[in-house]
């Protein structure tokens, strides 16, 4: 089982070659979409790597969950519903979702995606397989 | 004008592996303009023959059920170059496939002499019940293309192992 920083650092090289950023660039914090410049073909291209790099399987959905903006039990008015929150936490644990929460507009929800989130997405998984 | 930049395969390993080869020739215009005095095959075709490679190695692994679009190329190195008389060989090797797409590792070399390599991902383009069938003009393979799989076959269809294609493309 790697440690941590050892998930991290390769979750940083898997993002410099997936979505050609720098090194530098590559924060903890940092956004796929908005701060790394991510387009929708890359997270499929990050699942690959992920998978490859850490020798894990992937299901769909699972570290990029799908279609939840376009549910209308889960979005009301463009904000993110009490139900829409819960779902959240069921399917991305691994994100941080108390801090979205705080203004759950629908399109903070590419503000979960982020550097960090893989690592605890990786963490969970590899914690998941040892088991 | 075929937008077909890839002669035939020699080689063909469903879901595995596959090699292609294109005949470089001045009778291609572009290599005229690319560059007067000097022709060299540009580097963009050399990616769209790869990709054309690797395009159907994917589509086929899938039995052709999906469109398969090129989606982006994160990596791609050039090393040398390939000129009128040379004859370039394709070869994408299918690294990860799914429902949404695919990803081959290719190089493209002249004899031994490696000329590129990187990666190339494809998309599956999802084609809706009762939406407008897809125009595949635009995408990695189309019928058209894919009548390269014949090339080089029996007027029976099977394939033909000859001294300089030991490998026919497998049924």
């Amino acid at each position: 089982m790697p440690t941590v920083d050892e998930i991290y650092a390769n979750v940083k090289e898997t993002l410099v070659d997936a979505l050609g950023v720098d090194d530098d660039e590559v924060t903890p914090e940092a956004t796929l979409v908005g701060d790394l410049g991510a387009e929708s073909i890359d997270f499929l291209d990050i699942v690959f790597r992920l998978e490859k790099n850490f020798s894990i399987k992937i299901p769909r959905g699972e570290l990029f969950p799908e279609s939840l903006a376009a549910d209308q039990t889960l979005v009301k008015d463009g904000v993110v519903t009490t139900t829409g929150i819960a779902e959240l936490r069921k399917r991305m644990p691994h994100a941080d979702i108390d801090k979205f929460a705080k203004n759950p507009k629908v399109e903070n929800i590419q503000e979960l995606f982020t550097v960090q989130m893989i690592v605890n997405f990786v963490q969970k998984k590899l914690a998941g397989a040892g088991a | 004008m075929r937008w077909i930049w890839i002669d035939r395969f020699v080689e063909f390993q469903s879901g595995s592996y596959a090699t292609a080869i294109k005949n470089v020739t001045m009778a291609e215009d572009h290599l005229h303009d690319h560059f007067p005095g000097f022709p060299v095959m540009p580097g963009s075709l050399i990616m769209e023959g790869l990709a054309q490679t690797g395009g159907i190695l994917l589509g086929e692994s899938k039995q052709f059920r999906h469109v398969v679009v090129l989606a982006k190329i994160p990596k791609m190195t050039f090393h040398s170059w390939a000129c009128p008389g040379d004859t370039l060989t394709y070869t994408a090797r299918l690294t990860n496939s799914g429902d949404e797409g695919g990803c081959v590792e290719c190089d493209a070399r002249v004899g031994q002499r490696l000329v590129a390599e990187g990666e190339i991902f494809f998309a599956h383009l999802a084609q809706k019940d009762g939406a407008p069938k897809i125009d595949q003009r635009n995408f990695v393979f189309t019928t058209r293309l894919l009548s390269v799989l014949d090339v080089g076959r029996a007027g029976d269809g099977s394939a033909r192992a000859s001294a300089d294609r030991p490998n026919p493309v497998a049924d």
